[in-house]
């Protein structure tokens, strides 16, 4: 028999959890908020599932009810993707050690 | 381009999401790691245009939308303050959760797009991860615009609680279980709507019981749902980079949500259900406002820190609230050329959100080798002259260690009554968010200087 796709979905999404387990712990707690600004970032890699819905159906009709709510989840996907990484850039350039300073 | 290379180019994404995580272990590696995680953007929404390779009219709109909504995001990240990074972060998961709706929505309209099947018989598995992550993207969103709300302080930060409000919880989670259920037998429309709304409500409902200071656990459990939600719409569209994705988010959040539980010594499930401290506050404000306090100003806390060769800074969230956070720096710079030892002590809590004291510290130019973790310094105390407690209460509070009978009893603190002298300032003597008393307060070697952090700190460094 054959095995079902969904089975090797299944199986990324497991051992992902365990490597997001194990290189989440070794973050180090001095950026944890970074870490939260970036995970918001990379999950709205949703996008991807927003462009496919809004280009979606005939070309007569680009805003039908589908492709709407595709455009809109754009927008807000694109608002955290730039806010996200721009937001956690600034924060990281902040961390400087000690050298310079005085 | 074909569905298998571009599955591959997804997984290079979702590599370079894993890499940009792993970028954070330290200060000097997490630039390169933000730039990984961009790099995997860009190659994710690229291959989505080549795969779809419809460069029609609907192409362009796509491009204005991402422009606009990146050029809303671009402002954003240069005008926000670092103070207002918790509002900022719920703020950005309420759009991931809206995101997923979007997206569940779309698809559930028009699942030819996606090969779900068709309107009215889309596939079962389909229809059960779609359902999944509309609920979940629904809860994410209202959980945290009402965390957005407390956070920014539109609406009060203190708990809000009625009767029955567990039961009913109970019983919206139930109901939604049983709406997915009907609405995958029977495919109807209408039950799909009722899930999504229904989904609202309870992320409304389950975060309005929960406090201020509970913040950075409401935080990162909404971090997490926000990853929960991009992997279940990552099942739908078979797109092995949102899954990837999601799965990281998911577990990165649940594990900060661990962390922030273990740094207030409660279980998850205790501050979920919300209302804490409520219960106790008629006890603990009795019989104990009588007591001696000293309090001094800042010519006295100058006296004191000139002639300390060692000095531990505790910053909390009043430093925040005052942003007192660059006035400190310039207090610790003065320190340090008069030969004082200056560190920082932060408390996993302290603030609205996992690192928020670091944020700012680093803000204010605070090399990030001088701020240190409870572990790391707790010991240090005892050798230490003066501990210095800005905007920081129950997390010194030593009833921690002391009484069985206190609400935060087993919570790990800052070993702050260690030092020789402390200098605590504070607006007033009014408890902590617990709502008991720091018998630090009255401690023989403590000295109270009552004033906004700001505005103490600034003159603290006049008479040094």
């Amino acid at each position: 028999m054959e095995i079902d796709p969904f089975i090797f979905r299944l199986s990324i999404f497991i051992l992902s959890i365990f490597i997001g387990y194990y290189v989440v712990w070794s973050v180090t707690p001095s950026l944890h908020t970074p870490l939260m600004s970036v995970t918001n970032a990379i999950s709205s890699v949703i996008i991807v599932g927003a462009i496919i819905a809004s280009l979606a159906g005939n070309s007569e009709n680009i805003f039908d009810t589908a492709n709407l709510f595709g455009f809109l989840a754009i927008i807000l996907a694109a608002i955290n993707i730039f806010g996200g990484f721009l937001v956690t850039q600034r924060m990281l350039q902040m961390y400087k050690k000690k050298k310079k300073d005085k | 381009m074909s569905a298998n290379l571009s599955a591959i180019f997804y997984l290079i994404s979702g590599v370079l999401f894993i890499l940009a995580l792993r970028g954070l272990s330290s200060p000097e590696t997490s630039r390169q790691g933000n730039f990984f995680g961009i790099l995997g953007m860009v190659i994710a929404i690229t291959i989505t245009f080549l795969y779809i390779g419809n460069f029609s009219a609907g192409f362009i709109y796509v491009l204005i939308f991402l422009l606009i909504g990146g050029s809303i995001g671009a402002f954003i990240a240069f005008k926000i303050p670092m103070t207002a990074m918790p509002e900022l972060v719920a703020g950005f998961h309420s759009f991931v959760g809206l995101a997923a709706v979007f997206v569940a929505i779309s698809a559930f309209l028009n699942p030819e797009v996606f090969n779900l099947g068709t309107a009215g018989n889309i596939k079962l598995a389909s229809l059960i991860e779609m359902s999944i992550g509309a609920a979940v993207g629904a809860i994410t969103f209202s959980g945290s615009i009402i965390a957005f709300l407390k956070l920014r302080g539109i609406m009060t930060g203190s708990p809000i609680t009625f009767k029955g409000q567990h039961l009913l919880n109970a019983l919206i989670l139930i109901s939604i279980i049983i709406v997915t259920y009907l609405l995958c037998s029977t495919q109807s429309s209408n039950l799909f709507w009722i899930l999504i709304a229904v989904s609202f409500l309870i992320g409304f409902l389950l975060i309005i019981p929960i406090g201020g200071a509970d913040m950075p656990v409401v935080i990162s459990m909404l971090n997490s749902y926000s990853g929960w939600a991009a992997a279940g719409i990552g099942f739908t569209l078979e797109n092995s980079a949102l899954i990837i994705t999601g799965a990281l988010v998911g577990s990165s959040g649940a594990i900060l949500s661990y962390i922030m539980c273990k740094g207030m010594n409660r279980s998850f499930f205790n501050v979920i259900l919300g209302g804490f401290g409520a219960t106790e506050q008629s006890f603990a404000n009795t019989g104990k406002e009588q007591k001696p306090v000293k309090s001094g100003n800042a010519e006295d806390a100058a006296f004191l820190m000139k002639n300390a060769s060692s000095v531990i800074i505790v910053p909390g969230y009043g430093m925040a609230v005052a942003q007192a956070q660059h006035a400190l720096r310039e207090m610790a710079d003065t320190l340090k050329k008069n030969d004082i030892k200056v560190s920082y002590a932060v408390h996993p809590v302290a603030g609205r959100m996992p690192g928020h004291m670091n944020v700012l510290l680093a803000e204010a130019n605070v090399p990030y080798d001088e701020v240190f973790e409870l572990e790391e310094i707790n010991n240090d105390f005892a050798n230490v002259d003066v501990a210095f407690v800005i905007g920081a209460n129950d997390v010194t509070n030593p009833v921690a260690k002391t009484d069985p009978q206190s609400p935060i009893y087993g919570m790990p603190v800052l070993d702050v009554e260690k030092s020789k002298s402390v200098l605590f300032v504070k607006r007033s003597l009014s408890p902590g968010y617990a709502g008991i008393d720091n018998e630090l307060f009255y401690k023989e070697n403590t000295l109270m200087l009552f004033a906004d952090a700001k505005k103490m700190t600034k003159d603290i460094i006049k008479n040094l």
